[in-house]
């Protein structure tokens, strides 16, 4: 780091510099600069995509914004807290719909979340060893994660069709287990069915992620473990998982955060409006913003949103990384 | 150690219906994509009563499908290549100096990765809007304003994962390249980069099949124009009915330059991701 550019200095001195100034004083300016420099059209596209538009956000969100304003936003009449307080307020109906909206995501992230990582850890646990076939099985398995998503939830939504659709074909016409033909995209159902869509397309990036972990683990360990005579069940307790808890504790954490904030298969599976059982958070804001104008609402409950996903990230965060400190003592 | 046969044909089983899930969609697409509309339209066959190919030239008159792929293509692509580049740059600054406000700029760039694309879009659509109205750019429905938005999930990414993958780049290697008369960005250019080639590559890719799969900024980001195939790809289903062969052939027209590409490219992939997820 200390050495890193001074062998440049004397040729790279720009031209304009003074004389009489010791040799490495443009050197110096050059090296403070240079990060910044560097760092500048990130910053400004940073600056334009994020912070510019948080701080919009925050202020919209006091905003009486509705679709009369949307032209002139400027004008629109100051809210206080009103925005707040009506998402809040959950005796009245757009309190209540949020609400209910928030615990239908927070159900909907922690099934998604915990089947994505069984299916994902399973599967690379036993593929961990080399057998015939595990190069292509291994590419098959990306194939969800590679599809672009829209293509293919629209398929998911093909194959969820009550009249025409696979699930109903099998699950009524060939095992004869439903009465009649049922309803998967709108109604209880539809939970079912985002959850199945939603698993189907996240599981692959926990595979992915464990079955890199597991390359890590040393061989050497396994094989002290055999000769000390234990069985597969104990090696997979006593390595394999405990290995892997520092992967497990950044993949857990990726994958609530996508699917907490998934639009995009909800969107494509229900379209804007989706039914109560599967109405998540980011579907919910969009649809009170886009749909029944309201921007000051809207921005206000994306603002309450952001508020419980760091609190949420920070307490894991602060402890996952106790249970490291622990482990490591 | 060889492995006992209950394992064995545990993991045949499982692995036998993991497949079976995962290919199942696959297999709707490709066998429905080949059936006449009457066979689309009525009970799901397993097996098509009869092969066609008519569905495959009818997405591209049903829908303007050609243009909505090249808006596709046009805007993947550069918001692929603005985000890379200007991650390079950015990363190697963060990977081999110290500076003021390092933490700061890491620490925000990682956090805004975690926040949902919703709480930009409102905020990006009255800037767009306004500023529209106040000079005459029309940001809102162009391309140029889909791409500014895909930087707001391209750009955070690419820097984050390039951190990581320059800091792997043994400093050694760029000092040598200074000391042989290279300036910093003779260094970052003739060496890092060079060694970091898989890095890029895998992050490009993701970037690319991100933007590529994008809905949200692209339903409302768009006019009849500019529409990507995100949005254009709704267009088969008319009022009366909808043309499932059509859109399971052009859902599979879509998807296969990419699923090819990542294919070809998922060990680059596979090692970028991980090498970023954990360390």
């Amino acid at each position: 780091m200390t050495v890193t550019a001074q062998p440049a200095v004397g040729k790279e001195a720009p031209p304009g510099a003074p004389a009489p100034a010791p040799r490495r004083r443009p050197g110096r300016v050059r090296r403070i600069a240079l990060p910044y420099l560097l760092l500048l059209p990130a910053l400004l596209l940073e600056l334009l995509v994020h912070l510019v538009p948080m701080v919009i956000g925050i202020v919209m969100s006091f905003k009486e914004l509705t679709q009369f304003y949307i032209r002139d936003w400027g004008a629109a009449p100051w809210a206080g807290f009103d925005n707040y307080s009506l998402s809040v307020d959950f005796d009245a109906p757009i309190g209540k719909a949020l609400l209910h909206s928030f615990f239908v995501t927070c159900a909907f992230t922690v099934l998604s979340v915990g089947l994505c990582w069984l299916l994902g850890t399973t599967a690379a646990v036993y593929m961990q060893e080399n057998f015939r076939g595990r190069g292509f099985l291994r590419a098959v398995f990306l194939v969800p994660y590679a599809l672009p998503v829209y293509a293919a939830v629209i398929t998911w939504a093909f194959m969820f069709q009550r009249d025409n659709g696979l699930v109903n074909h099998v699950l009524h016409d060939q095992l004869g287990l439903t009465d009649s033909p049922s309803f998967w995209l709108i109604g209880d159902n539809s939970f079912v069915a985002l959850l199945v869509v939603s698993v189907w397309k996240g599981w692959p990036f926990a595979f992915l992620i464990v079955m890199a972990g597991l390359q890590n683990i040393p061989k050497e360990l396994y094989e002290a473990a055999a000769i000390d005579g234990a069985g597969m069940i104990q090696q997979l307790r006593r390595i394999t998982m405990p290995s892997l808890r520092p992967v497990n504790q950044v993949l857990v954490l990726v994958l609530f955060l996508w699917t907490f904030n998934d639009f995009n298969t909800p969107y494509v599976l229900f379209g804007k409006a989706a039914p109560e059982a599967a109405d998540l958070i980011s579907i919910h804001i969009y649809q009170s913003s886009f749909v029944t104008w309201n921007f000051g609402t809207g921005s206000a409950m994306s603002v309450l949103l952001l508020l419980f996903l760091l609190v949420v990230t920070g307490v894991y965060l602060i402890l996952t990384s106790r249970g490291r400190r622990g482990a490591d003592a | 150690m060889a492995a006992p046969r209950s394992f064995v044909w545990s993991r045949r089983i499982f692995l036998t219906l993991l497949t079976g899930f995962v290919l199942l969609p696959v297999y709707v697409m490709l066998s429905s994509s080949l059936k006449p509309l009457e066979d689309v339209s009525g009970e799901f066959r397993w097996v098509p009563s009869g092969l066609t190919i008519r569905p495959y030239i009818d997405i591209w008159s049903t829908v303007p499908l050609a243009k909505y792929f090249v808006n596709s293509l046009i805007v993947a692509g550069a918001a692929t290549v603005l985000s890379v580049v200007i991650a390079i740059f950015a990363a190697y600054g963060v990977s081999r100096y110290r500076f003021r406000g390092k933490r700061l700029f890491t620490v925000t760039v990682l956090s805004t990765q975690m926040f949902p694309g919703i709480l930009f879009l409102l905020p990006l659509f009255l800037i767009y809007v306004n500023i529209g109205n106040a000079t005459g750019i029309a940001l809102f429905g162009s391309r140029i304003g889909l791409i500014l938005t895909y930087l707001t999930f391209s750009l955070p990414f690419s820097i984050w994962m390039l951190i990581g993958y320059f800091e792997s780049v043994p400093r050694d290697l760029d000092e040598a390249a200074m000391v042989d008369g290279n300036g910093p960005l003779g260094a970052l250019f003739r060496v890092v980069v060079p060694a970091a080639v898989p890095g890029i590559v895998a992050v490009a890719v993701y970037a690319f099949m991100t933007a590529w799969g994008e809905v949200l900024f692209a339903s409302v980001m768009t006019n009849d124009t500019t529409r990507t195939l995100a949005v254009g790809l709704q267009g088969y289903a008319t009022q009366n009915d909808v043309y499932w062969n059509q859109v399971m052939a052009a859902s599979l027209v879509v998807s296969v330059p990419v699923v090819a590409g990542f294919l070809l490219l998922q060990r680059y992939l596979v090692a970028g991701l991980t090498a970023g997820a954990v360390k």
